[in-house]
């Protein structure tokens, strides 16, 4: 018999129960449960489970950016050994996948093409090798249309989005008669380019039919609404559709709908009566999933000679094809990290025949603090000021947009502390003044924001007859450490030791979860457990006779009124409680975001102009720390991916076709170790009673926010070079550098 | 990837006659030619397997100089210590290229027939002249950040991506190969290889079946050497702009000279003007500019690349600089 808590966030939790557990695992830097599985191969991901009678598929895509399909000929492919079939299902194969968290099937319908790569077709073979040469037989006819590839000189068609993640346009007071009005003025336009998540595992779905029903071993960050999108993909009712997830080889944003391998795969094995496997190649990925978009974006700050900021204005235009209405939120966090009464932040959307764009780590802050906090480097110079200092001051006491409290904010704190483990005082001010033979040295730093989540997530606790616990839910690990918080959690609460749990996730048969996404997964799903642990609390505290507040449990005994038992004493043939955590009002009430500060000190060569990052240190306040080690590696990966933002990562789109030029990851460059120092990561202390009952906030995305402007002000500080174009390769650095 | 016949050679000789079969092509470490036969870019009927052949060795010769064997391993071969010892800037320019698994497998005559990394020779649905004679050249007039500033032709603007080669080349080494007829010869390496003209798909001087044995070298030049590669992340990218060098300076004059570039043309590129320019002059900020001048005097960027030409300027005079110092 399972009890159901469920506990909506309207009001703050002030006394968390993992402060009165006595197991002393929260917090602690303990290693990945599932770690010895995945280095002996023992994990098993979605292309790896081996199934009888499986057969092999190989998407079919159109090379060309804009186009009608004509016809398709797969005579000479069916004519190849071991191919089984083409499957072509113009109406119901997908054009690009869905965005994250929608319950909605993405656009169907691949006759008309949108972008280069779309797929079109799937071959399936009795083998990878069969599927794979046929698919490149297949000759997919067309009719080439006119094409949406030029960005820049199209900025003026951009409009108001219809949809996205936030508000498009926001505004407060008079910014363009404040900004007349403002002694000093900064106005400057910043780009980014399309990125790619380059996620290791590729996408890769495994789809199995039982009668009507149909099972996938598939890839994803949020099960519970994939689910929901492929029933509705193929016209099923959701009940019929299982996804499992049990491990995932990284996301970045790019798992969090559905892609076009799966409605392809269990189109093909209902047609064929067979499971069907299909992974798709690097170069799919690259062509057919979804990109970060590129951004074009306007800053314009005023200020008093003081420094203190009276406007903020940050436009953003980013792109997608025509229809999809996901905007790149780049001014989210402009809307409440620094003050001024003035504020319009707007978010316009270009259309282009390029593919898909959506959530790709830390949607928002890691493009648009690119921007922001080089914007904000640029005028603590225009002041004279020291760009620590320039932030401090304009520390707000409360969000200037909504005029609401914070939750909690440490924002001052992280700069104080950041700028004295890095020693930020010892840094020259003038740029370009220290030399040490070929290298030029630059010191520089920003601030880091990234707004809190919660998400709706549902989990199951049981306890079996012999003391063991069991988690389930559909929430994933994508490699973020989710199986060990929510080990360490239950373990907290109900006084087990981790070795005693088992922690099942991403299955959609299990109570749906909150999935991994917008940093809300450790928050949300680790709710969920506490909130199920609360509830088997009390049923023992019923059966040991004792109140709730008397019980301790710790190490399998339950202890109370100066008895010690053993917990399977208490549980009978075994105790079952579901917990629910729901998003409230406290999301509305108060700001609730983490913050932090990057310093790093970075070396230009001043022949070549490449760049070598060579020391970063930041500090980070984002409530409760669950696991000191996985919470370290979060904010390590997304530095280092915020280092590829500043440096490296670029998607290059063919200015004839929108494809995506360099797609492969020998081409696209995410940072190698070469490319990334020692980082030194700190945590402050902090509690967020506002945020749920763990009293936890984001992480995973708060590394990248603000982490490539600290590169690229060091730069700046390096050189005396300003680029407002990422990523800052050497070619732009090149002609500012000095003569050899 | 399209089904291919598969066959192990025993002997050099084996090898060179199975590999004169149309549409032969031998494999040793794979690292590139799998990786294109997968996206069927490469689509060879016949594979002639030479990873067993007994030419795995690195020799002294008697003039000084070495004979390695086209099957050792780039790491091996970097880690060799007479390598390391003698030939400076071919230890670096090898563990300069790729990543540690790659140099593990990838052998010395196979690092010197890399395919190009042109974005549009890898996209079968692109135009591409070396991949598809005659199709026409996608990356002219698209993305070409990569691409040739010296030597290129208006059917391609490839660039050859092996840092090994250039080192080779700045050392003068000679190409020794097994001919299906049963015949050996030799070739310099600036004669191995071929600029692009109206056949980029002919990327070297190499006859149907024949087969790379062995690459010499000369005893090593006199002076210090060097090899510097810029590129766009510090380990695994291919380079922008690479130098070996080569220089001795005597009294105040500069001996002796050899300069060898990589990331500029569809060869390892050596120019003997910017040699004789400088051998017999003392080092100067006005000879360097002038080697410089010689160096990229038809010069011509298409666009994304034309950095490379400034660029190019610059390591050199910092390599003169360096080697002079």
């Amino acid at each position: 018999m399972s009890d159901s808590t469920t506990l909506k966030m309207d009001v703050p939790v002030p006394a968390s129960l993992l402060d009165a557990g006595t197991q002393g695992l929260i917090g602690r830097p303990l290693d990945r449960i599932d770690g010895p599985l995945k280095v002996a191969g023992r994990a098993t991901y979605s292309a790896e489970y081996a199934l009888p009678n499986l057969a092999y598929g190989f998407l079919v895509q159109a090379k060309v950016g804009r186009a009608r399909v004509t016809g398709i000929d797969t005579a000479a492919a069916l004519e190849m050994p071991g191919v089984l079939d083409v499957v072509i299902d113009l109406d119901t194969f997908i054009r690009n996948p869905q965005q994250g968290g929608s319950n909605k099937a993405p656009t169907q319908g691949v006759e008309e093409i949108h972008y280069f790569g779309q797929v079109v077709a799937i071959v399936v073979a009795e083998t990878f090798e069969q599927a794979r040469d046929a698919a490149a037989r297949v000759h997919v006819a067309l009719e080439d249309k006119p094409g949406l590839f030029e960005f820049d000189a199209r900025l003026e068609e951009a409009h108001k989005p219809k949809g996205g993640s936030t508000e498009p346009h926001v505004a407060t007071g008079d910014p363009d008669r404040a900004l007349a009005e403002a002694p000093v003025v900064l106005d400057a336009v910043w780009t980014t380019p399309s990125q790619n998540s380059a996620a290791m595992e590729p996408h890769a779905s495994t789809a199995v039919w039982e009668g009507d029903a149909l099972t996938v071993y598939g890839s994803y960050q949020m099960p519970a609404s994939d689910k929901q999108q492929l029933a509705q993909a193929l016209g099923m009712k959701p009940n019929k559709v299982r996804i499992i997830s049990a491990y995932v080889g990284g996301g970045f944003g790019s798992k969090l709908g559905i892609a076009p391998e799966v409605v392809a795969a269990a189109l093909a094995a209902r047609k064929l009566g067979r499971p069907v496997k299909t992974v798709m190649s690097r170069q799919q990925v690259f062509d057919a999933t979804v990109r970060r978009s590129n951004t074009h974006q306007r800053i314009r700050l005023g200020a008093g000679a003081d420094g203190r900021l009276t406007t903020v204005v940050h436009e953003t235009v980013s792109s997608n094809i025509e229809g999809e209405e996901y905007f790149e939120p780049a001014g989210v966090s402009t809307h409440f990290l620094y003050a001024g009464e003035n504020r319009r932040i707007t978010h316009d959307l270009l259309p282009m025949d390029w593919l898909l764009s959506g959530s790709m780590r830390a949607p928002g802050e890691a493009a648009g603090m690119l921007a922001l906090e080089a914007a904000m480097d640029e005028f603590a110079e225009k002041l004279g000021m020291d760009p620590v200092e320039l932030r401090k001051i304009n520390d707000p006491e409360q969000d200037p947009l909504k005029g609401v409290p914070f939750s909690t904010r440490q924002l001052t704190r992280c700069l104080d502390e950041g700028a004295a483990a890095f020693g930020w005082k010892d840094r020259n001010p003038t740029p370009g003044a220290r030399r040490e033979g070929e290298w030029l040295v630059g010191h520089g730093m920003a601030a880091s924001a990234r707004s809190n989540h919660l998400q709706e997530s549902q989990a199951r606790v049981s306890i079996g007859a012999d003391g063991r616990a069991t988690v389930e839910t559909d929430m994933t690990d994508i490699g973020t450490g989710t199986y060990t918080i929510l080990a360490q959690i239950t373990g907290e609460l109900l006084g087990l030791r981790p070795e005693w749990i088992d922690v099942r996730l991403g299955d959609t048969d299990t109570p749906p979860g909150a999935g991994s996404g917008g940093s809300w997964g450790a928050s949300s799903s680790g709710s969920s457990v506490y909130l199920a642990c609360e509830a088997l609390r009390a049923k023992i505290a019923t059966a040991m006779g004792c109140a709730e507040e008397e019980l301790t449990l710790k190490d399998g005994r339950a202890i109370a009124q100066n008895r010690s038992v053993p917990l399977s004493s208490l549980v009978g043939e075994g105790l079952s409680a579901e917990g629910t955590i729901k998003p409230g009002k406290l999301e509305e009430e108060r700001r609730q975001a983490s913050y932090g500060a990057h310093f790093c000190e970075v070396r230009v060569n001043a022949v070549t102009g490449e760049v070598r990052v060579n020391r970063f240190v930041s500090t980070f306040a984002a409530g409760r720390i669950l696991n000191e080690k996985t919470a370290r590696s979060q904010c390590i990966g997304g530095i280092v991916f915020g280092i590829g933002a500043a440096l490296t990562e670029e998607l290059v789109h063919d200015p004839r076709s929108g494809r995506v030029v360099n797609h492969d990851l020998a081409e696209y460059h995410v940072p190698v170790n070469a490319d990334v120092p020692h980082i030194e990561v700190h945590f402050l202390p902090e509690r967020d009673q506002f945020a749920n009952p763990l009293q936890s906030k984001g992480l995973g995305e708060l590394g990248i926010s603000g982490a490539g402007a600290a590169v690229a002000n060091a730069i700046y500080n390096a050189t005396g070079v300003r680029i407002r174009d990422y990523p800052l390769t050497l070619d732009k650095l090149l002609p500012g550098l000095p003569t050899v | 990837m399209k089904p291919f016949h598969y066959a192990r050679a025993g002997t050099p000789e084996d090898a060179a006659r199975a590999g004169a079969v149309a549409g032969a092509k031998f494999i040793a470490g794979g690292t590139n030619l799998l990786d294109l036969m997968k996206l069927q870019v490469e689509t060879p009927e016949q594979i002639v397997d030479i990873s067993r052949l007994d030419l795995n060795q690195v020799e002294e010769t008697e003039d000084g100089g070495l004979r390695i064997g086209a099957l050792v391993p780039n790491a091996d071969l970097a880690a060799h210590p007479l390598v390391r010892q003698r030939y400076e800037a071919l230890s670096r320019a090898l563990l300069a290229g790729a990543s540690g698994q790659l140099r593990n497998k990838a052998s010395t005559g196979g690092n010197l027939l890399q395919r190009t990394r042109c974005y549009y020779f890898y996209e079968t649905g692109d135009a591409c002249n070396k991949r598809s004679p005659g199709s026409g050249c996608a990356a002219r007039d698209g993305f070409n950040r990569i691409h040739a500033v010296l030597g290129a032709s208006e059917a391609c603007i490839a660039t050859h991506p092996s840092d090994m080669a250039v080192a080779m080349r700045m050392l003068d080494a000679t190409v020794a190969t097994q001919l299906p007829d049963g015949d050996r010869r030799r070739l310099s390496i600036g004669d191995f290889y071929r600029l692009p003209g109206d056949t980029p798909h002919i990327e070297n001087a190499l006859r149907p079946g024949e087969l790379i044995t062995h690459i010499e070298l000369p005893a090593p030049p006199p002076g210090r050497q060097l090899y510097r590669k810029v590129r766009d992340r510090a380990s695994y990218a291919f380079a922008l702009v690479s130098v070996a060098a080569a220089i001795a300076v005597e009294e105040g004059r500069i001996a002796s000279a050899k300069l060898a570039f990589g990331g500029l043309a569809h060869m390892p590129w050596r120019d003997g003007a910017i040699e004789e320019a400088l051998v017999g002059q003392a080092p100067s900020d006005a000879l360097f500019a002038t080697a410089s001048d010689t160096l990229l005097r038809d010069a011509r960027g298409y666009g994304h690349n034309d950095f490379k030409i400034p660029l190019a300027r610059r390591v050199l005079i910092a390599t003169l600089k360096e080697l002079t110092a």
